[in-house]
């Protein structure tokens, strides 16, 4: 159906597209020095902070939405797809390209696990809570409230419960 | 490795430490990683739980397992009140247990329906 393709097309060229996501951030953190993997420097600090206001809806993930390298993105990536977001208002980080990124984002979150979900700057959660946040409905109100879901595009998740061909 | 003082993280080493540290009244680990004890996934229950979100419960678990998930690769967990496992074993006749990361071909992002 459309919407799929939509979802398809778009959330992913746009979490690729490349202005603002990996690059912009990857340069901030290279001046960064290795060692201090143990605390969270403030140049990461800051990286990290631009990052998570780059977008309304922002996920921090292992590869990327096209490719997602773990099933917990993936299943994250998915049920994103499947609320509508809308792809220019999300922004996904593949925490893979950036070792720094990917241990700051923990400390940075006090968060052990990735992926990590962010809604207007405001951690949310780790795939389980994405996960059970969706099927219980408040995903689905948080998006809405923070208006980043596609227009007209109401019916995607409900699209989803249509037997597949 | 012969400097490695702490205890190997196991299925029951695991659950031992929630119904310790959390106070779970029921808890349920699975390993994962065939073995590995890399990757595991969890169903705790807790009064501990009561009156607070879903983030706040994770938040409550990964503080009470830090030293633990820090060592290993992958950790998933479902955390409930006894109120609400004792509804959703009702609802489902026996409960989905931990949630089992899979995305299947409906759409559906939990391996949920047997």
């Amino acid at each position: 159906m459309l919407t799929r393709s939509l979802f398809s097309r778009q959330l992913f060229a746009a979490a690729s597209r490349p202005a603002i996501a990996p690059k912009a951030v990857s340069s901030a953190f290279r001046p960064v020095l290795f060692y201090q993997n143990r605390f969270l420097s403030d140049a990461t600090r800051q990286a990290i902070d631009k990052a998570v206001a780059s977008a309304p809806v922002v996920l921090f993930m292992k590869g990327t939405p096209e490719t997602p390298q773990c099933g917990f993105s993936r299943a994250s990536i998915q049920v994103l797809g499947l609320q509508g977001v809308d792809p220019n208002k999300f922004a996904a980080f593949n925490v893979l390209e950036d070792a720094e990124l990917r241990q700051g984002i923990k400390e940075y979150s006090d968060w052990p696990t990735i992926p990590q979900l962010y809604i207007d700057k405001e951690f949310v959660g780790g795939c389980d809570i994405i996960v059970s946040m969706h099927q219980n409905g408040e995903l689905a109100k948080l998006l809405e409230e923070k208006d980043v879901l596609v227009k007209g595009e109401e019916g995607a998740a409900e699209e989803q419960t249509e037997k597949k061909e | 490795m012969a400097d490695n003082q702490e205890p190997a993280i196991t299925e029951d080493f695991l659950s031992a430490a929630l119904k310790t540290r959390l106070n779970a009244t029921h808890v349920e680990v699975t390993d994962m990683s065939g073995g590995c004890g890399a990757s595991f996934t969890s169903l705790i229950v807790s009064p501990d739980f009561v009156g607070k979100n879903s983030l706040k419960r994770h938040r409550l678990v990964n503080a009470a397992l830090k030293e633990e998930i820090a060592r290993i690769h992958a950790w998933s967990a479902k955390c409930q009140t006894p109120d609400e496992y004792a509804k959703e074993k009702a609802a489902t006749g026996g409960n989905e247990g931990p949630p089992m990361d899979g995305t299947n071909a409906q759409g559906k992002v939990e391996g949920v329906t047997e």
